[in-house]
């Protein structure tokens, strides 16, 4: 009895406006401050932002209560759970759809906030105090769309129903409980580098100190867009049900329009901090990374576009974000357009440097998201401007994508044994030699025998392209760490380094996996009755028989399917059929023996006349490459913030910036 | 300062011809791969291309569903609550196809005006309608009713 009426949802509502209140404040005094100079003011930032994040946690904790106790007098909570829900379930159930989500996003951005409070001594005070106040408008934003369009306290009183309609079973797993935290880390992260960004263009100065103080902060941010975004494909690909790993879906380019301007940010403003250059270009990335990521809310919540991730939706809300959308984007753009070109550099770079290939990379990253946005965008104005109703397919996007990453490995691989300032292209063509023999000769070699290996009918030039590229990746870092080697013992390389080659690393296996999954890729849709046998790229699924099972919240329907390949057993697979009792769905549940070099993957499609089923069965060569090489590129990212200059220099940053930031503030008084 | 004003001509010139080539491939890209969304009234009527894949969407009539009996061809109808569109589909429906629920299939349209799908979609919450079938929906209750359509 004791803790139910202690935290009761009611207590998550006040805490929700106190917290919109501290963000208030946040918002406008500290930045006051640092204008007026008054210190008290400006030192008021920290103390806000960690109050601001205690009462949104306490809000959080009070809906997670709400469902753990199946308190069905609260809306959200009767259309996302049941009694029969296992509590794992209940739990992530919080941020299962979109009032909770919101209340999720408006969690992380003030822990992220809190963080920036905390981690920022080594700043100058004018400077923390308005990147927290725009932290803070930041989250007045999101408060006020909480708290006016999607409350999570709504009640249903005075009638509330005895039990709720369910978990969405396609959210019932293990992939909805991780991936919209990381996704959310990821997109509010990018709030951090925005903010940072607009309080140096207040400032009117960026230099390389304070670029290695954000350095760390996008590549967190970073990094959990990375994980999220592999989770999620990951997620796709055994729970929709069908195989399929990325589908060119609006949402999805939502989250990966701002992944690539972040992987853009990152590069940017490591040349901002190693050498002073692309300093407003770093600014604007930092801007659009975050405008990205809002447009990403605004695609998803306004239920504007089809999507299968497209939820019953309410246009209030969408016209909400439009407005914040356009206010966010429109004013840091102003602010930009003033003083942008106030933050130039003086700096040089000849042949091949470092700098010219992050530029391109910078290039080939912002292309890719352009074309993306505009085929995301496109079937939205042709609706505005009566057009028709169009949606444009996945060919459209794999047009420009797939030359793009094509030409963004090659370039990688010829930034591996670039150097910074000066590289000149006869020593670049001079290392590149025995790469470019290697790659090319074994990736026009290897085809060959995978072509026989999974049943593929001729040799494949793309499969051939696919090698080429990752192998010169691969090889050319090998290079270039060989010849690092030479100069200094493996142990004297820094950890950004590592990180670096972790990454890129990555990338190569993520594009491996890409490539070759999608070129040998084999797929039979066929009807099947218990006893019969079908042969898909070598191997033998022979399908036993079906049995009913009950579980706590479903009964399904699991077939038993045994894969041989010349006579040798080498898996049992059980795809099942759910049926969920309390909303009636039904739901694929895919079996899947995972291996590094293929997976064999069944799912059962509909119960047809008799005892036969509608069957898929599929052998996907090197498709699990794609998400270990995601993961490697987060572990790449995390390496990389490990490095121990970010904390070694704090002390001698703390003086730097001390001495070069009092006359600022004396100017701007 | 000659030198510097030539060095920014190349530059513009430049910009202008990778950005030409850029606007150039993405009308083409786009011109090739978009899909016109068409309500089975204007299937009916004869507004959809015969041959170019287009989508259609609306709800699945309850009774219409027909099964190969040997395969996995299914032929079934689909409404905007005028017209009846015929649709051919071979292979597994999603699982929250149904009669009565709303469907969008993406295919070709063929000669006697029978929709072969390529692709059947049935969306992951019960209670959403893709908003291409809402407006369908809307538009021809209202035709059916003599209010007039304004879409």
């Amino acid at each position: 009895m004791g803790w139910e009426v202690i935290i009761s949802p009611e207590f998550g509502h006040v805490a929700l406006i106190i917290a919109l209140c501290l963000a208030v404040i946040q918002s406008s005094i500290p930045l006051l401050g640092s204008y007026v100079g008054i210190q008290r003011w400006m030192e008021l930032a920290k103390s806000l932002a960690i109050g601001h994040f205690v009462f949104v946690a306490v809000a959080f904790v009070c809906l997670v209560t709400a469902f753990l106790q199946d308190d069905f007098s609260l809306r959200y909570v009767v259309h996302n759970s049941n009694q029969l829900l296992p509590i794992r379930y209940k739990f992530s159930a919080v941020w299962s759809a979109h009032e909770g989500s919101l209340l999720l996003w408006a969690l992380v951005l003030a822990g992220w906030t809190a963080a920036v409070a905390i981690y920022s001594r080594s700043l100058p005070l004018v400077f923390t105090s308005r990147v927290l106040s725009i932290l803070g408008m930041i989250a007045v934003g999101f408060g006020l769309f909480l708290l006016l369009t999607s409350n999570p306290f709504e009640r249903t009183l005075p009638f509330p129903p005895v039990n709720g309609s369910d978990l969405n079973p396609l959210l019932q797993d293990i992939g909805l409980i991780l991936h919209p935290p990381m996704l959310y880390m990821g997109y509010v992260g990018l709030s951090v580098p925005f903010a940072f960004a607009i309080a140096a263009l207040l400032e009117g100065q960026f230099d390389s100190a304070w670029a290695r103080w954000c350095r760390p902060w996008v590549n967190v941010a970073w990094v959990f867009l990375t994980i999220g975004i592999t989770l999620g494909s990951w997620w796709a690909y055994y729970e929709l049900g069908w195989g399929g790993w990325w589908f060119w879906d609006p949402v999805e380019n939502a989250s990966f329009m701002p992944w690539l301007v972040a992987t853009a940010l990152v590069h940017s403003i490591a040349a901002t901090e190693k050498r002073g250059v692309f300093r407003s270009w770093t600014l604007l990335l930092a801007i659009f990374a975050f405008s990205l990521s809002l447009l990403g809310t605004f695609l998803v919540r306004s239920g504007v576009l089809t999507s299968v991730h497209a939820f019953a939706s309410d246009p209030e809300r969408g016209l909400f974000i439009l407005v914040f959308l356009s206010l966010v984007i429109g004013s840091s753009l102003l602010l930009f357009a003033f003083r942008g070109p106030a933050i130039h550099a003086k700096s040089t770079y000849t042949g091949a440097a470092r700098e010219i290939m992050i530029l391109i990379n910078n290039l080939i990253l912002v292309t890719a998201m352009a074309m993306i946005l505009i085929g995301t965008l496109y079937p939205l104005v042709a609706d505005a401007l009566q057009l028709g109703k169009i949606s444009v397919g996945p060919p459209y996007f794999n047009f420009f994508f797939v030359p793009l990453s094509f030409a963004l490995l090659v370039c990688l691989g010829v930034a591996a044994s670039s150097r910074w300032q000066h590289t000149a292209s006869a020593a670049v063509i001079q290392h590149a030699r025995w790469p470019a023999a290697f790659s090319v000769s074994l990736g026009m070699l290897l085809p060959i025998p995978l072509a026989v290996w999974f049943d593929s009918p001729g040799y494949s030039m793309a499969a051939a392209l696919t090698i080429i590229a990752v192998l010169w990746v691969v090889a050319m870092s090998l290079q270039d760490l060989r010849v690092k080697m030479n100069t200094a013992p493996l142990a004297r390389l820094s950890a950004s380094y590592w990180g670096m080659l972790l990454a890129h690393s990555g990338i190569a296996l993520c594009a491996l996996g890409v490539g070759l999954s999608s070129v040998y890729d084999s797929q039979r849709d066929m009807r099947m009755e218990p006893g019969d046998s079908v042969l898909v790229a070598g191997y033998t699924f022979e399908f036993k028989t079906v049995s009913e099972i009950q579980e706590t919240n479903y009964r399904a329907t699991r077939a038993l399917v045994s894969v041989t390949q010349q006579g040798r057993p080498v898996a049992e697979l059980s795809p099942e059929k759910r049926y969920y009792q309390s909303g009636g769905q039904v739901m694929t549940e895919a079996s899947i023996d995972g291996g590094l070099l293929r997976d064999l993957y069944v799912a059962l499609g509909e119960p047809l006349r008799g005892d036969s089923w509608g069957m898929r069965v599929q052998v996907k060569p090197f498709v699990r490459c794609i998400w270990l090489g995601g993961l490697l590129i987060g572990i790449g990212g995390l390496v990389a913030v490990a490095d121990k200059r970010y904390r070694r220099r704090r002390k001698t940053l703390d003086t730097a910036v001390n001495s070069l930031t009092e006359p600022q503030l004396e100017q701007s008084r | 300062m000659h030198l510097i004003r030539r060095q920014r001509l190349q530059w513009v010139i430049l910009m202008l011809v990778t950005s030409s080539m850029a606007v150039g491939l993405v009308v083409y890209a786009l011109g090739q791969n978009t899909n016109y969304f068409y309500t089975p009234s204007q299937i009916a009527q004869g507004v959809a291309p015969i041959g170019v894949r287009v989508r259609a969407g609306g709800m699945v009539v309850v009774g219409s569903l027909e099964r190969a009996a040997d395969s996995l061809d299914v032929e079934f109808d689909v409404s905007d609550g005028a017209v009846h569109l015929r649709v051919h589909y071979s292979g597994i429906l999603p699982d929250l196809f149904d009669e009565g629920q709303a469907a969008i299939v993406a295919g070709v349209v063929d000669a006697n005006s029978v929709l072969q799908a390529t692709e059947v979609l049935a969306k992951h919450d019960e209670n959403y309608m893709p908003p291409e079938v809402a407006d369908t929906m809307s538009a021809a209750y209202r035709e059916a009713n003599g209010l007039g359509g304004d879409y």
